[in-house]
């Protein structure tokens, strides 16, 4: 009966979660963990998308940019500005791993919203790891950097003294839970901003409400925009709050 | 048609394909490589260009703005030594001014001291022909009151004794 829905495909035959399916690119099979999978391809095309914008785009070094030239110097200074304003003036050194992230986002997040792709940054194990490291590296520099008193990011000097062990335990929990909500958080929006498109497309099927469907479709592509680049400022901010509290851990 | 969906969907999604476990080594290592190539793209080629021209275009800026700067003072001067060559042109037009007025003045003063130097002298003159003119009258006086005199006396029958008449009438004139 489940394959006859699936090959007649009558009735209203919801997919919504089809589109996050990883498979092989080649072939069938058993997916390892070097197999060539449409996350490769995406992943490949969302560093084809950064090389464009960010080395194509600015090849010919113009003193008045190009258009395409003036995407790239725009990203630029929109993330060194973030880094700078955000996390501090000596946090500029880290610029680098922050703008690959917020660019790999942002390109992995638009190129998810043309239609028929995959999107990457939908998966947990693709956000988890992004902010596993942030938390790992912001962890390991916070301690480099201040050694023990590190830890008095905890302590909260300015709060009565009765109420720093529990705020102390608050803020070792929120501190864990960082990653966490991290991580969910891009990977969360994009699942279900695509989910939501893709049982509205379903609807599409029925004639009476397909153009309600479409226009549905329409306004929902155009917030999935938004919430794209939205969230890459997220991460890549909170990236650089947690960056500035291993800098300057004395509140 | 409800029981349709329902296990069309059941399906079609055995769960969420994000908690497919089997997939995550897959995904984890080709995010790791997409991070890794971004990154060396980023830190190697794209920000150092972007930082440059950056760099290039704020120094450009400054280096105008600079020209422009000094373009202004130029102007500023310029018209320093505009005002300056105004006033003293001004000056020197008072000054020449002044002098003419001086040599005039001088001019005119000579000529006065001139023509008052010459109405004496001829006031002198006349006074002196004058005094002359009176002199001789005096005189001519004098010599017709001796004549008269010594008519007199010779007429009245008196011995005409020219001495004693002239001194008498000179006594008498001088009284």
């Amino acid at each position: 009966m489940a394959s006859e829905a699936h090959s007649e495909g009558t009735g209203l035959v919801f997919h919504p979660m089809d589109q996050f399916i990883v498979k092989p690119l080649f072939g069938e099979g058993q997916i390892e963990w070097y197999t060539i999978t449409n996350v490769t391809l995406w992943m490949a095309l969302a560093v084809v998308a950064v090389v464009v914008i960010l080395v194509f785009g600015t090849s010919r070094r113009a003193i008045v940019p190009s258009r395409s030239q003036s995407i790239g110097e725009l990203a630029y200074g929109f993330v060194y500005k973030m880094v700078e304003d955000v996390a501090g003036k000596d946090a500029v050194g880290y610029f680098p791993y922050i703008m690959t992230l917020f660019m790999f986002i942002v390109c992995a997040n638009f190129l998810g919203l043309i239609p028929m792709s995959f999107t990457t940054t939908s998966h947990i194990a693709v956000t988890a790891v992004m902010a596993m490291a942030v938390f790992l590296a912001v962890t390991i520099l916070g301690f480099v950097k201040n050694g023990m008193s590190f830890l008095s990011l905890f302590w909260i000097s300015s709060a009565p003294l009765a109420l720093r062990p529990i705020l102390a335990l608050i803020e070792v929990i929120s501190y864990f839970v960082r990653p966490v909500s991290h991580s969910i958080r891009l990977a969360g929006n994009m699942m279900a901003g695509h989910a939501v498109i893709k049982v509205f497309a379903a609807f599409a099927g029925v004639a009476v409400i397909a153009p309600l469907s479409v226009l549905a479709i329409t306004a929902i592509y155009a917030l999935e925009m938004l919430v794209s680049f939205i969230q890459a400022y997220v991460f890549a901010i909170l990236t650089c709050v947690y960056l500035k509290d291993a800098l300057h851990p004395h509140h | 048609m409800a029981t349709n969906t329902s296990t069309a969907t059941e399906a079609a999604t055995p769960g969420m394909p994000q908690l497919d476990f089997s997939t995550f080594g897959n995904q984890i290592f080709w995010l790791v490589v997409t991070l890794v190539v971004i990154y060396l793209i980023l830190s190697r080629v794209a920000l150092p260009r972007i930082s440059g021209v950056l760099a290039e275009r704020s120094g450009t800026i400054s280096n105008d703005l600079a020209a422009a700067e000094e373009l202004k003072a130029n102007a500023v001067a310029a018209e320093e030594a505009y005002n300056q060559a105004l006033s003293d042109a001004r000056a020197e037009a008072a000054k020449i001014v002044a002098s003419t007025k001086a040599d005039m003045k001088a001019e005119l003063d000579a000529a006065i001291a001139k023509a008052d130097a010459e109405i004496s002298q001829k006031t002198a003159e006349s006074e002196k022909v004058i005094s002359e003119i009176r002199a001789t009258a005096l005189e001519s006086v004098e010599e017709v009151a001796k004549s008269t005199a010594m008519a007199l006396v010779s007429a009245l029958g008196g011995k005409e004794d020219a001495k004693t008449i002239d001194a008498a009438v000179s006594n008498e004139m001088k009284g």
